[in-house]
C-alpha cells in the first residue's frame, strides 16, 4: 500500500508462464519490467490448475509439469531482475504523456512506456455461491477475501469451507469477532493439518464452533444478512444467525477490469496484429491466452513467440533513438552478458 | 460404446456417445451439454464439471478418490452421489449411465 510511484520500461499484467517468458525476451533488449499478479505466485494457470499435471508440448522438453515449468521460466529470467507484485490487481489504466500509468487495487501506482498484457484467460477471482441474492449483501455483508479487519470485529462471522483460506481466516479472525463458526461440508479437511488441529483445539476451548453442512439461503435486508438456512450433513436444516459471511469456494478466471480500459474486444479476446502483438493502440501489447488472431492457439507455445516479436517493436518505443540489431544468445557476448553468462 | 444420459435440472434429456477411455465430461463438451463448464479441462481443479450419478449407477462408477473428494468441497450443492464428471472414466461396463446436471454449478 505504498503512494509512491514507481516508473519503469515495461508493465507486465499477469505473471503466467507468457508474462515470465516476456521478461526475458525485453531483458534481452534491455528492457526493464515489473509484473503484477492477483495470485500470491507466479505461474497464472500452470501452477493454479494443474501444477502436477504433464505438458508435453514444450519444445525441448519431453515433459514438464506446470510447476516446474513456471521453476524453470522463474530461473530463466533471474538475470533481468524483474520485479513481482503480487496479490494485487491491475484496476485502472491512465493515458498519459508518453506512457501509461496503472492502479492496482492495493493502491500500488506504475508508470510505464510500455504495457504488455499477458492476463491469459483473466485474473483468477473468488467464485461466488450461487446462493439467490447474494449479490446484495456483497462489500456489505458477504466478503470474498479480508481486506480490512472492521468489517469483522464484534460480529457473528461465518467462514464456509475446508481449505487453507477458510481454515487461515478462521484462525485470523476468531480473536477479532464477537463469535466465528466454520461450516463445512465433510468432517475432512483440504487445509494444513496443522492449521485444523489449533481451529479444533479452539472450538474444545468453547472460542468457536465447527459445523457440519452446505448453505442453502441467505436471509436479511437492506444489504445486511442476519442469517443462512444451512442443510446440515444429515440432511436437517437449521438456520444459523450469521452477520458477515466468508464462502471459500476456490477460483475461477474472469476478465475483470481489463474488459473496461477501452481496448478494443472480441468475445473477451484482445484483437492484435501478428508482427508485433500489439494492440489498436501504440504501445500496447497482448500476448498469451488473452489476445486473439487470425488462427491463434491458446498454446503456451505460441505465447513465447509473441512475446519475442512484441519485444521488437517495444524497443522501439523505449529506445526510439536505438537500433536494434538482431543477434543470436548462442554468440552474441553483449547478449550473453546480460545473461549473466561468465 | 457406451451411452450416457445427461438429465439437466429442468428435467430435459441428452443421450449421448462416448468412448471407452474418455471422461464422462470429455463426453458431456464433445456434445455440448449445458452445464458443464469444465474450466480446468479435467485437471480435478476446478470442480465445474460437478454431476450427480443415477442411483443405480453409483456402484458401477466408484466412489471419489483423495483428490476429488477435496475438489468436491468447492462444488455448490454436494449430495453423496456427487461426482467430477472429468473424474470417471467411460468404460463397456457404464453403458446405459445416467447422471443430472447440478441446478447451479459455480
Ligand atoms: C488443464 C490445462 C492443461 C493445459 N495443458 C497445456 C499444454 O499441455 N500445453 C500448452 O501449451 N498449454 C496448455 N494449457 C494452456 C496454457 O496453460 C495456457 O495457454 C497458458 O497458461 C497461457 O498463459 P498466459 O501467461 O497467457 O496466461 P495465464 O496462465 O492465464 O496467466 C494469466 C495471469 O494473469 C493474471 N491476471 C489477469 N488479469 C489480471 C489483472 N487485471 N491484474 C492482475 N493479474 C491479472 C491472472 O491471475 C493469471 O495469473 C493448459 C491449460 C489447462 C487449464
Ligand atoms: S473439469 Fe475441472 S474438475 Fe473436472
Amino acid at each position: 500500500m505504498s503512494d509512491k510511484v514507481i516508473s519503469t520500461d515495461a508493465v507486465i499484467v499477469g505473471a503466467g508462464p507468457v508474462g515470465l517468458f516476456a521478461v526475458f525476451e525485453l531483458g534481452l533488449v534491455d528492457i526493464k519490467c515489473h509484473l503484477v499478479d492477483i495470485l500470491d505466485r507466479a505461474g497464472g494457470q500452470c501452477t493454479e490448475l494443474y501444477p502436477e499435471k504433464p505438458i508435453y508440448d514444450i519444445p525441448g522438453l519431453t515433459v514438464v509439469s506446470g510447476q516446474e515449468l513456471t521453476d524453470r521460466l522463474m530461473d530463466q529470467i533471474k538475470p533481468f531482475g524483474a520485479e513481482f507484485h503480487f496479490n494485487q490487481r491491475v484496476e485502472s489504466l491512465e493515458r498519459r504523456d508518453g506512457g501509461f500509468r496503472l492502479v492496482t487495487d492495493a493502491g500500488t501506482v506504475l508508470d510505464c512506456k510500455v504495457l504488455v498484457i499477458a492476463a491469459g484467460g483473466g485474473s483468477f477471482t473468488p467464485k461466488r455461491p450461487p446462493l439467490p441474492g447474494i449479490e446484495q449483501y456483497e462489500g456489505t455483508s458477504v466478503f470474498y477475501s479480508v481486506r480490512k479487519m472492521e468489517n469483522f470485529k464484534d460480529r457473528d462471522v461465518l467462514i464456509v469451507g475446508g481449505g487453507d483460506s477458510a481454515l487461515d481466516w478462521t484462525l485470523s479472525l476468531q480473536p477479532v469477532a464477537k463469535s466465528l463458526t466454520l461450516l463445512h461440508r465433510r468432517a475432512e479437511f483440504r487445509a494444513a493439518p496443522a492449521s485444523v488441529q489449533k481451529m479444533l483445539d479452539l472450538v474444545d476451548k468453547g472460542a468457536m464452533s465447527f459445523k457440519l453442512g452446505q448453505v442453502t439461503t441467505l436471509h436479511g435486508e437492506g444489504g445486511r444478512l442476519s442469517a443462512v438456512t444451512v442443510k446440515g450433513a444429515d440432511g436437517v436444516t437449521f438456520e444459523q444467525p450469521v452477520e458477515v459471511l466468508l464462502p471459500f469456494f476456490g477460483l475461477t478466471m474472469k476478465l475483470g477490469p481489463v474488459a473496461d480500459w477501452g481496448l478494443n474486444l472480441e468475445e473477451n479476446l484482445i484483437p492484435v496484429d501478428t508482427a508485433k502483438f500489439e494492440t489498436s493502440e501504440k504501445g500496447i501489447f497482448a500476448i498469451g491466452d488473452i489476445n486473439t488472431y487470425p488462427g491463434k492457439l491458446k498454446l503456451i507455445l505460441s505465447g513465447f513467440h509473441e512475446a519475442a516479436l512484441m519485444a521488437q517493436q517495444a524497443h522501439h518505443y523505449v529506445y526510439p533513438d536505438k537500433k536494434l540489431i538482431f543477434q543470436y544468445t548462442t554468440s552474441s557476448s553483449s547478449l550473453q552478458k546480460k545473461l549473466g553468462v561468465k | 460404446m457406451a451411452r450416457i444420459t445427461f438429465i439437466q435440472n429442468d428435467g430435459t434429456e441428452r443421450v449421448v456417445e462416448a468412448e471407452p477411455g474418455m471422461t464422462v465430461m470429455e463426453a458431456a463438451v464433445k456434445n455440448a451439454i449445458a452445464g458443464i463448464a469444465a474450466e480446468c479441462g479435467g485437471a480435478c481443479a476446478c470442480a465445474t464439471c460437478h454431476v450427480y450419478v443415477d442411483d443405480a449407477w453409483r456402484e458401477p462408477t466408484g466412489s471419489p478418490e483423495q483428490m476429488e473428494e477435496d475438489m468436491l468441497d468447492f462444488a455448490f450443492d454436494v449430495r453423496p452421489s456427487s461426482r467430477l464428471s472429468c473424474q470417471i472414466k467411460v468404460s463397456e461396463a457404464l453403458d446405459g449411465l445416467v447422471v443430472r446436471i447440478p441446478e447451479k454449478q459455480f
